[in-house]
């Protein structure tokens, strides 16, 4: 049997390995000898065996073979050998464990022990593990310790007690007598269990009314009179009691008038008197504002309390400035006016680079804004809007929307705003931002002119932001004669064409960044822009002939069928496109009506017309006629319906092929093919989209003559690039009926990822796993692609 | 009352534990990384308190060691900084200008000394002098009781 080494020798031993795998070799050696120690008789070296197994437990491989151990050591005579023993017990076992419960007795023989340490040991484990039985069996041991032993047991049983109560709340009656006694200690520990056990056995409360004057005769002895050196930390006498004799006067004044007056001078004494240069004054003091503002203090001692708040505000320190705010959170309701003189203060705070102190002013300043100091406010939160981490975007623009609608002093103000936010933070903003902002824009019929004009020239700025993006193409589509107006009372007059208005919108069809339901607006906005700017029928075309996806071509196929008057007389076309009406305040139903106020707009048709239950495939043929690239009249063949619009479509496949290719099916320029099998091709393009953003596509394409269904595609790069994944509907691919992909013949989907541009040491590797089921059998396949020239 | 009390060095290595309630182990080590993940991302002149679940985190930095106590939410912040400053002040006496190191190497003596100043997650002791003399006593009553029996194997150096 190798010779155990001694516990300095196996921590160096272990710090030493090198890698894991030799770590672990060490440490499985070492508790293989220790098991065989355990396995022998005493042999006096059990101490350090169990001393080495707690050092391999706090590294955190398994010692669950220790707890038995623990509990012979814990009934050893010798002191050593129980106190490594006792600390084996706290470390490895819990109430949980069953060996726990064999400790009881020995816990018990050890608090009537000789010798105070062995008896602090007991006191000490039975207060950190001491599950409820063993709780129940040893409260009268004690409640006995508490009454009658020296200051060093007792403050121990103290808080031994509080476990106990903690645990068992009936044996909270068992220890009032005692708690209430020793209150008349001098001893500080002894002071502070009691206080503890009264503060934390609910059940005294009631009956513990008494005590206040005690309480506050002890705070004076400790605040004015009585410097005792011992308990000194920086000038304050014994923080730590005085915050807890603090906190328990605050539960016994909470409700009771009586109490709260007793304590009212020894507050205003503290407030004033302690030292506030040091953490530990600002723990008392800030312990004593809490107190103040939880009673039933009179106002003068508020006011008091307040102001002590407010100049923690402006303490250099962050911990003091972030308490400050918490506190001023509690109190912001009842006392509003007296948080408002900070306000300046806490908004500077929105400044702090600190992310915790940040969120506390952010919390406070959405809380302090009022019709009186909106302007100001709302100046400040947009700022900070557009510095602020990322995890509080969300939050703060809500809360701004929240404010602005409240307390918006003008309509123009609460545009202004609105879109303000939509521009810095658009991605952040929840999804019925859109509908309302909608609706708070046609509320405003004066200002339809200025508001169209400033989201046109937002959206030849920008058009990545969705939501931003929505609501002016809504606002284009509807006003769009106005925009062509030129003048504008509220801004300067920019000369805009009817080419120009169509051309954002192209843009926006055309644009990798738009989601599905972005593009269908700007299509239903070029719809209504043929009643009210041009009836040039080409020039929509040329719009229809952009963007991709099954779902829009379906309502690009009926928008071109409406245009020529197909479906429909010309006048009902202008009826159905004209001017929206002003749209009432959460009406959230869906008609064909308020179709803009959701984001996914449908397509406007009166029920019960012009919903031909079948279209003829000559009348197919015929448009593609027109659009001068038919190969003649095709078989029918039953497709995809659309539900949507109320309208059975049934397309052939040849001519859904032809259909398809005529409006463009919107091919990315190949730059690199990663797969091509079974049909299925797999191209990759990427283009840096700005210094910070690195724009990748992936586009599948389906050259069978079948369908393919159930198409997966996931992507991975390495872990030093974060990939930003945009939310699913970024995806320009639409979902078939079951939410699967389905590729039919000769189309093609496009996925798009953005990601960060790696360091550049690193190269860009990217790792595509594809499955597909194509003519009733499954494959699956993973591509890596290495390279990304270029970059 | 204190939840839990962690040390653990600049690389996330754990230097000592206690925890103040029953908690399963497996929840143990993901509280500890939970804790070591967040405290070691902090910027260097931050605040040092931090919301978690339902608790408030207090962590200060020591030379190379974080020492990070969880409290519940109706403690107070400031004085938990004080606690853990205690608790250095109380190592730095015993070992005498304590470092990593000594912790490590003698990690049964820091919890020794965390038990005379701590029990059930409440401070039981606020004079650092006798705490002191407490543990002082104590190890005199190991060396003795060591000292008078006749097997004489050394307990940790």
């Amino acid at each position: 049997m190798s010779p155990s080494i001694p516990l300095q020798e196996m921590i160096r031993a272990i710090r030493s390995a090198r890698t894991q795998c030799e770590e672990r070799g060490v440490i499985q050696r070492e508790c293989a000898a220790i098991r065989a120690q355990f396995r022998q008789s005493d042999n006096g070296s059990r101490s350090h065996n169990l001393a080495k197994l707690l050092y391999v437990h706090m590294l955190g491989y398994p010692a669950h073979f220790g707890q038995m151990e623990c509990v012979r050591m814990i009934a050893s005579s010798r002191y050593s050998e129980k106190r490594v023993g006792y600390l084996g017990a706290m470390m490895l076992l819990d109430e949980k464990q069953d060996a726990s419960l064999l400790i009881t007795n020995s816990i018990k023989n050890d608090l009537s022990h000789s010798n105070q340490y062995v008896q602090s040991l007991a006191l000490c484990t039975l207060a950190c593990m001491g599950s409820a039985e063993m709780c129940r069996d040893l409260a009268p041991e004690i409640d006995r310790l508490l009454r009658a032993s020296n200051s060093y047991i007792k403050k121990k049983a103290a808080l031994c007690a509080v476990h106990i109560v903690r645990k068992v709340q009936d044996l909270g009656e068992l220890f009032a007598p005692a708690a209430r006694s020793l209150l008349a200690e001098k001893n500080h520990g002894v002071l502070h269990g009691a206080v503890i056990l009264i503060t934390d056995g609910v059940c005294f409360v009631l009956c513990m009314f008494q005590t206040v004057p005690e309480l506050v005769q002890i705070m004076r002895s400790l605040t004015v009179s009585g410097y005792s050196p011992e308990h000194d930390v920086a000038g304050v006498s014994d923080p730590f009691l005085q915050v807890r004799i603090l906190r328990l006067l605050r539960i016994l004044g909470r409700h009771c008038e009586t109490a709260s007056d007793a304590m009212n001078d020894l507050l205003a004494q503290v407030a004033t008197n302690t030292d506030s240069t040091k953490t530990v004054g600002n723990a008392v003091l800030y312990e004593t504002v809490l107190t103040v503002l939880d009673i039933k203090s009179e106002s003068g001692l508020r006011v008091l309390a307040v102001n002590i708040l407010g100049r923690f505000l402006l303490n250099n320190d962050r911990n003091i400035r972030y308490i400050a705010m918490t506190s001023l959170q509690k109190i912001v309701n009842t006392d509003h006016n007296a948080v408002q003189r900070h306000r300046g203060t806490i908004v500077d705070c929105l400044k702090d680079h600190d992310a915790s102190v940040k969120r506390r002013a952010l919390e406070l300043s959405l809380a302090l804004v009022s019709a009186s100091n909106i302007r100001s406010m709302m100046k400040e939160l947009l700022l900070f809007l557009s510095s602020c981490p990322p995890e509080l975007r969300s939050h703060t623009a809500s809360g701004i929307f929240t404010a602005a609608e409240r307390y918006a002093p003008s309509q123009r103000w609460h545009i202004d705003t609105m879109l303000h936010v939509l521009t810095t933070a658009g991605g952040d903003v929840r999804d019925e931002t859109v509908p309302n902002l909608i609706q708070l824009i046609t509320n405003t019929s004066e200002l339809h002119c200025y508001t169209v004009h400033k989201l046109y020239r937002a959206l030849l700025t920008d058009i990545s932001q969705q939501p931003l993006v929505q609501v002016a193409c809504w606002c284009i589509g509807e006003y769009g004669d106005l925009l062509l107006r030129g003048e504008c009372q509220e801004t300067e007059p920019v000369q805009v064409s009817e080419d120009d208005v169509l051309d954002a919108l192209e843009t926006v069809l055309q644009s990798h960044m738009s989601s599905p339901a972005t593009r269908a607006f700007a299509l239903t906005a070029t719809m209504k822009l043929s009643t009210r700017i041009t009836d040039n029928v080409e020039l929509m075309f040329k719009i229809f002939k952009t963007g991709s996806g099954i779902q829009l071509r379906k309502f690009m196929i009926f928008f071109l069928l409406f245009l020529k008057n197909v479906l429909s007389p010309s006048v009902l076309r202008a009826a159905v496109l004209e001017r929206m009406p002003v749209i009432e305040k959460n009406s959230g139903q869906s008609n064909g009506e308020s179709a803009g106020a959701k984001t996914e707009p449908k397509i406007m048709v009166k029920p019960g017309e012009t919903s031909p239950p079948q279209q003829p495939v000559n009348q197919v043929c015929d448009l593609l006629d027109l659009l001068g690239g038919s190969e003649g009249p095709a078989q029918p063949n039953p497709a995809q319906s659309t539900t949507a619009a109320g309208l059975t479509m049934n397309t052939s496949s040849a001519a859904g092929g032809d259909l398809l290719d005529l409006l463009g099916g919107f091919q990315p320029t190949p730059t690199l093919s990663v797969y091509e099998k079974n049909g299925v091709n797999l191209t990759l393009q990427y283009e840096r989209q700005s210094d910070a953003v690195l724009t990748v596509t992936l586009t599948a394409c389906n050259s069978t003559d079948s369908d393919i269904s159930s198409f997966s595609l996931q992507a991975a790069v390495p872990k030093v690039c974060p990939q930003r994944r945009p939310s699913p509907h970024h995806r320009s691919v639409e979902s078939g009926r079951r939410g699967d992909l389905d590729l039919s013949q000769s189309s093609s989907a496009s996925l798009f990822t953005a990601f960060h541009p790696c360091p550049i040491q690193v190269h860009l590797k990217m790792r595509i796993r594809i499955s597909y089921t194509v003519q009733g059998s499954a494959f699956q396949d993973m591509v890596q692609v290495d390279s990304f020239q270029g970059l | 009352m204190m939840r839990f009390l962690l040390l653990f060095s600049r690389q996330g290595k754990l230097r000592l534990q206690k925890w103040f309630t029953p908690i399963s182990e497996r929840e143990k080590k993901k509280i500890i990384r939970d804790m070591t993940n967040m405290v070691l991302a902090r910027q260097p002149r931050s605040c040092n308190f931090l919301d978690w679940k339902d608790l408030k985190i207090i962590y200060k930095r020591y030379a190379s060691l974080y020492f990070c106590l969880a409290i519940e939410n109706q403690e107070n912040e400031l004085l938990a900084l004080e606690i853990i400053h205690r608790y250095v002040e109380l190592l730095d006496k015993y070992f005498g200008n304590v470092c990593e190191l000594d912790i490590i190497f003698n990690f049964e003596k820091a919890y020794f000394i965390l038990d005379e100043f701590i029990i059930g997650g409440e401070v039981q002791e606020t004079s650092k002098q006798i705490v002191n003399r407490s543990i002082e006593a104590s190890d005199m009553l190991q060396e003795f009781q060591v000292g008078a029996s006749t097997d004489t194997s050394p307990m940790s150096e």
